[in-house]
């Protein structure tokens, strides 16, 4: 398949690595695909934030956010929780495998307005995985940003994803890293508490800063109230929004948040925005 | 040539000329009028009210192959949309609907099966003369003889059609049949006045919407969503049968090592449009779904598309099985602001 005018038909690409990130019934499993068509992956570009449609053909699709940063490679990283059948199936697949991808879809975090800034993410669970693409762009851009704060939590050191890279993060002497579990374990060496909670203990300046968090949302809920609390601004708080989606081209009709499709016109919404969408927290 | 009448007489032959393309006019069968191809030879009549399915499936089939595939195959295969149609008979809300979801279908990207099918049909108006009980198209921006989205209407006369072509494909077809047809003469533009006049007189439902978009977001949390809600079964009908819903689903069908990704026609009004695969819904009962409905159609759509996504034809309300209906909902709306 070449790049195509036919915004339905995706392209076929391969699992180039494949690993699981948490174990369990809803486990997450990481895919890095590369996709078939050299003319494809030459001219496929996207952005911290964005989104992708993949799938199994004869299966379906699910919009799964883009878990890497353009600055990593020609490859795309999603990771993926087993939730519905789409899901399940592409939990099935392993390295050499197929799958569809199509996109990117949506807006994105805008990464070069904040250049000059201090970056903070604060993510939650699965809801790392679109905050990742920042760290990882950040990180390929240090010298355009003013610094890099990651605070990421989870129910359990198990429930953590991209637990592979907390060690060269932990090197990494200008990024600001803080882990967290809900409860305590043996031989766990970070932080103890909710994510909220955290932020709160980190007490983050709100000069020149720009917070960006994802998570389950009652953790976004308090993550919000707490950045409050700190001094942040709402133009200053960005997040991004999930809606079921079937098209990702705003046709469908079913991923809109009052009158935002969340496929077009987020996935990312500054808070300022957010507050005046009537069902941005349904 | 733009104005010209064909006698009812020659209304077998005109059809009979429309050869080589696609067929689709209103025929009973099923459950009520709706829009379906017409067999070789027949003749169909249009003295009818307006069908209860819209043509929108011509263009916006219920359900259509997005592309064809093998299980553990590669390659996929798009469906050739290539024949031409003609609709038949087709009423001035429905053609307005067809122009209103252009919008939607052509906004950012392109959606290539129904633009293509929007590019391949011609569209044969028929003016109303008798609106029905829940007509309300004058409140909408439309009206009994509007042409927008019309290649061609026509107007009964009595014994006549008086035949206008709007657009180019049907400047076409009058050319096509002009030995039919005879020049109209000058008091016809006085005639057809006066019956656009009384079939306007005839509608009798109506609602001022002019500040229903503006208002509708100071009322989201307003009870009114409760009380006009109350009632719904959650069936779907009134959106299934509205010309300007154009919500769907993608589904993969496998039958044997055949394959296909299809769409079909979807509604906001079912639980499972918008539930999350966690379970979580955002919109978790009638409530929201409704006030979604209505401010889709009356506010963002408007915000978006410059155009209320409602053209009044009334099928909401008429098929509605606990006599929901939107005219009143708008008329709460109004009466909340």
């Amino acid at each position: 398949m070449k790049t195509n005018e036919n915004p339905y038909i995706p392209y076929n690409a391969t699992v180039e690595d494949t690993w699981f990130e948490t174990g369990g019934e809803r486990a997450i499993k990481t895919f890095k695909v590369v996709f078939d068509d050299e003319e494809v992956r030459k001219n496929w570009s996207h952005r911290p934030g964005q989104c992708a449609m993949i799938g199994v053909l004869g299966i379906g699709e699910s919009m799964i956010s883009i878990s890497c940063s353009p600055t990593e490679g020609d490859f795309l990283r999603f990771s993926v929780m087993r939730m519905g059948k789409v899901t399940q199936a592409l939990h099935q697949l392993e390295t050499g495998d197929k799958m569809t991808v199509r996109g990117p879809y949506g807006n994105s975090f805008p990464l070069e307005e904040w250049e000059g800034k201090q970056i903070l993410t604060i993510g939650g669970g699965i809801g790392q995985a679109p905050m990742r693409p920042i760290v990882e762009y950040v990180k390929a851009n240090y010298d355009n940003y003013a610094g890099l704060t990651m605070i990421y939590g989870a129910r359990t050191s198990g429930d953590l994803c991209f637990k592979n890279e907390f060690e060269d993060m932990a090197k990494d002497k200008e990024l600001s890293c803080h882990l967290t579990i809900d409860i305590e374990e043996e031989q766990w060496d970070h932080n103890v508490g909710f994510v909220p909670q955290v932020l709160l203990d980190l007490n983050p300046s709100p000069e020149n800063t720009i917070a960006i968090t994802c998570g389950p949302p009652i953790m976004i809920r308090f993550v919000l109230e707490n950045l409050k609390k700190l001094g942040f601004e709402d133009d200053q708080i960005y997040t991004t929004l999930e809606n079921r989606m079937k098209c990702g081209i705003g046709k469908c009709g079913r991923c809109n948040a009052g009158g935002m499709y969340v496929c077009k016109d987020g996935p990312v919404f500054d808070y300022a925005t957010l507050k005046a969408i009537p069902e941005a927290f349904a | 040539m733009s104005a010209m009448l064909l006698n009812k007489e020659k209304w077998p032959d005109f059809v009979g000329r429309l050869t080589g393309k696609k067929l689709w006019a209103p025929q009973a069968g099923g459950d009520g009028m709706r829009f379906a191809p017409v067999a070789e030879g027949e003749v169909p009549a249009l003295d009818y009210g307006n069908t209860r399915v819209p043509p929108k499936q011509a263009v916006f089939p219920q359900t259509e192959t997005l592309f064809r595939f093998q299980v553990d195959g590669e390659k996929v295969e798009e469906p050739k949309l290539e024949e031409e149609a003609v609709l038949l008979g087709v009423r001035p809300c429905d053609a307005r609907a067809m122009v209103i979801v252009d919008k939607l279908f052509s906004w950012d990207e392109d959606d290539p099966y129904y633009l293509k099918r929007r590019e391949l049909v011609t569209l044969v108006g028929l003016a109303c003369t008798e609106p029905g009980l829940n007509c309300f198209c004058t409140s909408v921006g439309g009206g009994p003889a509007s042409t927008e989205g019309l290649d061609l209407v026509m107007i009964d006369l009595g014994e006549n059609y008086l035949l206008e072509a709007i657009t180019e494909k049907g400047q076409a077809l009058l050319a096509e049949t002009e030995d039919l047809l005879e020049e109209a003469k000058d008091d016809v533009a006085e005639q057809k006045e006066k019956i656009i006049n009384e079939s306007e007189q005839k509608i009798k439902r109506s609602v001022n919407t002019e500040d229903i978009p503006g208002g509708l977001p100071g009322l989201w949390e307003d009870p009114l969503w409760q009380r006009v809600s109350a009632s719904c079964l959650g069936c779907g009908t009134c959106t299934f049968l509205c010309p300007t819903c154009h919500c769907f689903d993608i589904q993969d069908e496998t039958e044997g090592f055949d394959s296909r990704r299809c769409r079909s026609w979807d509604s906001c009004m079912f639980a499972e449009y918008t539930l999350h695969t966690s379970g979580h819904n955002p919109r978790p009962s009638r409530r929201e779904r409704t006030r979604n409905r209505i401010n889709h159609k009356y506010n963002y759509y408007v915000d978006k598309f410059d155009v209320i996504a409602c053209v009044g034809c009334g099928r909401c309300i008429n098929l509605c099985p606990v006599n929901i209906d939107i005219v009143d909902i708008l008329k709460q709306v109004e009466e909340a602001l």
